[in-house]
């Protein structure tokens, strides 16, 4: 199985891709269906997603709340566009509690052998939102969207 | 300063496509402002501004030789950096590593179905 890549593409980029050995559908639900989402996006031991809410369709809305028992925090945002099984896209931000700036996410599933390979292509406003997001230190890996060193220095 | 303050510098000076290029010349070795001026269509000084945001993002560092102050690449700095993607990495893998538990779950739950 071919691991996780991540880089950096022009100032305002980070695309993620990672294949798996399921079917785009099933890739597509765990992405959507919030019994689903709660098992998983959960970054470091410790954490868990008490609330989770996912409308996929055009204009529905994102809520994820975690916490480690001590402290939390969350993350809103809106679908833009939903492509059963193939491709999502929507907005995000996190709230630390602040708002940061909207991360646009372009989720997509393709078919790659007997599984699926996923990409994610995160688009933030500028290059200083994308090198603070780096910094911030986000629990949870996926909005941190941070890149090897390599990635960095091409 | 703090780790994450450090952290945040570092990222932010690197936000800046001449100062990755600059970071990237100097992991080949040492250069003076002279040297690294050359490849870019910018002055001295302007190269100068770009090495003073690295050195206070703790990245690069100088020392004195002569009338020469040669920088090279800061490795406390650096070694931050790397940690900290290394541990995001960790964190994000993870999750699809759970993901994929989860998949195989929903997989062999199907076929129990069927």
């Amino acid at each position: 199985m071919s691991k996780m890549t991540l880089t950096t593409e022009g100032d305002t980029d980070v695309v993620v891709t990672r294949h798996f050995a399921a079917k785009p559908e099933a890739l597509y639900r765990a992405h959507t269906e919030p019994a689903l989402i709660q098992q998983w996006m959960l970054g470091p031991e410790g954490w868990t997603m008490p609330v989770c809410i996912s409308e996929a369709k055009p204009g529905g809305k994102i809520r994820y709340e975690w916490t480690n028992g001590k402290k939390g925090f969350y993350l809103t945002g809106e679908y833009l566009e939903v492509n059963p099984y193939s491709r999502i896209v929507h907005v995000e931000r996190m709230h630390l509690p602040d708002p940061t700036p909207d991360n646009h996410v372009e989720t997509r599933f393709d078919p790659n052998g007997a599984g699926t390979l996923m990409t994610i292509r995160m688009t933030l406003p500028d290059a200083q939102t994308r090198a603070a997001m780096l910094a911030t230190g986000m629990e949870r890996g996926m909005e941190a969207s941070y890149v090897r060193l390599e990635g960095i220095l091409e | 300063m703090d780790l994450a303050t450090d952290l945040n510098a570092a990222f932010s000076a690197l936000a800046d496509p001449t100062r990755r290029a600059i970071v990237a010349r100097l992991a080949q070795g040492e250069a003076t402002v002279m040297e690294l001026a050359e490849p870019f269509e910018m002055s001295q000084p302007a190269i100068s501004q770009h090495l003073k945001v690295l050195e206070r993002a703790g990245l690069v560092v100088h020392r004195v030789d002569g009338t020469k102050r040669p920088r090279r690449l800061a490795k406390a700095g650096i070694d931050a950096m790397d940690k900290w993607l290394a541990m995001l990495r960790k964190a994000l893998e993870a999750n699809y590593e759970r993901l994929d538990t989860l998949l195989a779950n929903m997989e062999s739950r199907k076929k129990g179905e069927q």
